[in-house]
């Protein structure tokens, strides 16, 4: 009988310490959501008032009013095309060739080692090594070119690892089917690979340049300079060609390093511009973020194998 | 007969046609291949590059610096007149950080995993999961701000001779920024141990906590370490809120409630003066980031090594 109800209580303990760590998990999990809503909050309670066409408008200055992120947000534009433009083709190529071509061998899988090596390399490491290789040795100087070189070797991991995923879901039947009418290889990842992969490809590299766009430190580490008062060149002239690629090789600043140089101050005001600049910046990140999911939970519905 | 040979020579002509374009088309294959090949090295280059950049410009720092000094000095100085290189100021601010951000999210973010995996309703789970990573989406920038002015002013009501920049507000906003990277990558190792070790476990009466701690969680040891190891080494990484919010002053301190400098944060403060390429102060930032690549390298080989003992077996 004694026995019975120890047995009985130690059921009802058990039971306390596991209907109290489900309330512990849903605790922590509204501690983690309060966190972000308290950030989002603070920036927009802060900041919201200053955003109007003079901010967007304005050249940064020395009177926090006066102050705008003009030349930051163009810069941010054109170092994500420069990211972009240099990520993308060599982040899909490698995707490609390491999960369709690459023989099982010491090098695939010292390639792959390395891949996982470099996304795990701190940030303002790749910022170090740009200023050692781009900046000084080939002499590309503190410009967006090199700037988007940086970023665009910093997320390359970010591209590769998401096209493996994409390609691996496409079954074997697919690739069987398209040679068994006679079709290449290339013709293969032409015509079938990359479009069936597509959805997840593209959500990789939202996903990257959502995190490129918020980038800072590897970017203060080449020397962008946060004073900068005047725009890139601009990429249309009215001689022969009609374009210019003067504007690669401009100084620029970031909407991050602007927001770093505000929230640096000790004034104020410029804690208010901080906080504008950071809303904008955020306002991109989620919504680049929020695309990317849709894009994925849209293809992972559409396609049925 | 000659209607023959000129049948034969037009066929002829034919074959070789088709041949050589098979020819060439098998030609452009390979290059293509190569093309391909190429990309993927460019990541092997990236880190010989990073390996270069580092060891050539930490030489000719540690010519004029000893090891022995950069390793046992008290001091960080460079760019004083009475120079001193010695990292350890630099290290304890990176420890000290470090150390609160994981116990903010190590914790944290466990019981999360457990909770997500084990407990919610799985269309709960598909919410909740992308929204608790938006933390590690927003820019770190927009987190210094945060920690600088939301989360030290909070916290100087508590310990109301705490500074301004503090390493406190730094390692807690950290721990909350690196919580979706313990979460979700030891939810995913956790869903994936198979449901009939769950199934056995409920069938000797154990509860849903007794399962998860002694059957799930030791099954999924492999991916839970590998999460922990991930936050250990974006931690030591991270740059933007620790230059922002804890001070950029090296300080030889393990107390939290002071300010100090990492060694992101001092790589950040040299790049954002204007020192001479070539100059002391400019090499000891790649010595800093040396220290840092070797932390983290170190890490990455204990993740693998933990994962070659421990992958999953089920």
């Amino acid at each position: 009988m004694e026995l019975k109800t120890n047995y009985k209580r130690q059921l009802l303990i058990n039971k306390i310490f596991d209907v109290f760590f489900k309330y512990l998990g849903l605790f922590f999990l509204i501690c983690a959501l309060i966190a972000l809503l308290a950030l989002i909050g603070n920036l927009v309670s802060e900041g919201f008032g200053r955003l109007s066409f003079q901010f967007l408008s304005s050249f940064p200055s020395r009177f926090a009013d006066k102050s705008g992120i003009l030349s930051a947000w163009v810069g941010s534009f054109a170092v994500m095309l420069m990211t972009a433009l240099f990520a993308i083709p060599l982040g899909v190529a490698s995707g490609v060739y390491l999960e369709e071509y690459a023989p099982k061998n010491k090098i695939t899988t010292f390639i792959e080692l390395n891949i996982t090596n470099l996304a795990g390399v701190p940030s303002i490491i790749f910022g170090l090594m740009a200023l050692g290789l781009f900046v000084y040795k080939m002499s590309l100087g503190q410009s967006i070119i090199t700037a988007g070189m940086t970023l665009g070797l910093l997320v390359l991991p970010v591209i590769i690892v998401t096209t493996r995923e994409a390609i691996k879901t496409i079954p074997v039947h697919i690739r069987e089917a398209s040679y068994a009418v006679g079709a290449t290889k290339l013709q293969t990842i032409r015509y079938h690979i990359l479009p069936y992969s597509a959805g997840g490809i593209i959500t990789g590299i939202i996903i990257a340049m959502s995190r490129a766009i918020g980038e800072t430190a590897p970017l203060i580490t080449i020397g962008a300079l946060t004073f900068i008062a005047f725009l890139p060149a601009s990429p249309f002239i009215s001689q022969a060609p009609f374009v210019s690629t003067q504007w690669m090789f401009d100084p620029f600043t970031v909407l991050p390093i602007q927001m770093f140089n505000w929230v640096s101050r000790p004034q104020e005001d410029f804690h208010t511009n901080a906080a504008a600049a950071g809303l904008i910046l955020i306002v991109f990140t989620l919504t680049l973020t929020a695309v990317a999911i849709i894009i994925r939970n849209y293809f992972r519905k559409r396609i049925k194998w | 007969m000659f209607k023959l040979t000129d049948h034969q020579s037009s066929n002829s002509k034919k074959m070789r046609l088709k041949s050589s374009r098979g020819f060439s088309a098998r030609i452009y294959e390979k290059i293509i291949e190569y093309v391909l090949f190429l990309a993927a090295l460019a990541s092997v280059f990236v880190t010989l590059g990073i390996a270069y950049v580092l060891i050539s410009e930490s030489i000719p720092f540690f010519k004029v610096v000893s090891i022995i000094d950069f390793i046992t000095d008290k001091q960080w100085t460079p760019l004083f007149a009475d120079a001193h290189f010695g990292i350890r100021p630099l290290l304890a601010g990176t420890f000290v950080t470090t150390a609160i951000a994981l116990i903010v999210a190590i914790p944290v973010g466990s019981v999360i995993a457990i909770y997500l995996s084990e407990y919610a309703h799985p269309r709960a789970r598909e919410i909740l999961k992308p929204i608790l990573e938006l933390l590690s989406a927003i820019p770190t920038v927009v987190y210094g701000y945060f920690a600088l002015l939301f989360v030290s002013p909070l916290l100087q009501k508590i310990f109301v001779n705490m500074t301004g920049f503090n390493m406190l507000s730094a390692g807690i906003v950290m721990g909350i920024m690196i919580i979706p990277y313990v979460s979700s990558l030891s939810e995913d190792a956790m869903r994936a141990v198979p449901m009939h070790m769950r199934e056995g476990s409920f069938a000797m009466g154990a509860t849903r906590l007794q399962t998860s701690v002694n059957v799930v969680v030791p099954a999924a040891f492999s991916g839970i370490s590998a999460a922990y190891i991930l936050a250990v080494s974006r931690a030591i990484g991270e740059t933007m809120i620790v230059a922002i919010a804890a001070g950029m002053q090296p300080n030889f301190t393990l107390n939290p409630t002071e300010p100090a400098s990492t060694i992101t944060a001092y790589i950040v403060q040299v790049s954002l003066g204007d020192l001479p390429h070539g100059s002391i102060g400019y090499q000891t930032i790649f010595a800093a980031g040396l220290t840092l690549l070797l932390f983290t390298f170190a890490l990455n080989i204990a993740g693998h090594f933990l994962k070659k003992k421990f992958g999953e077996r089920y």
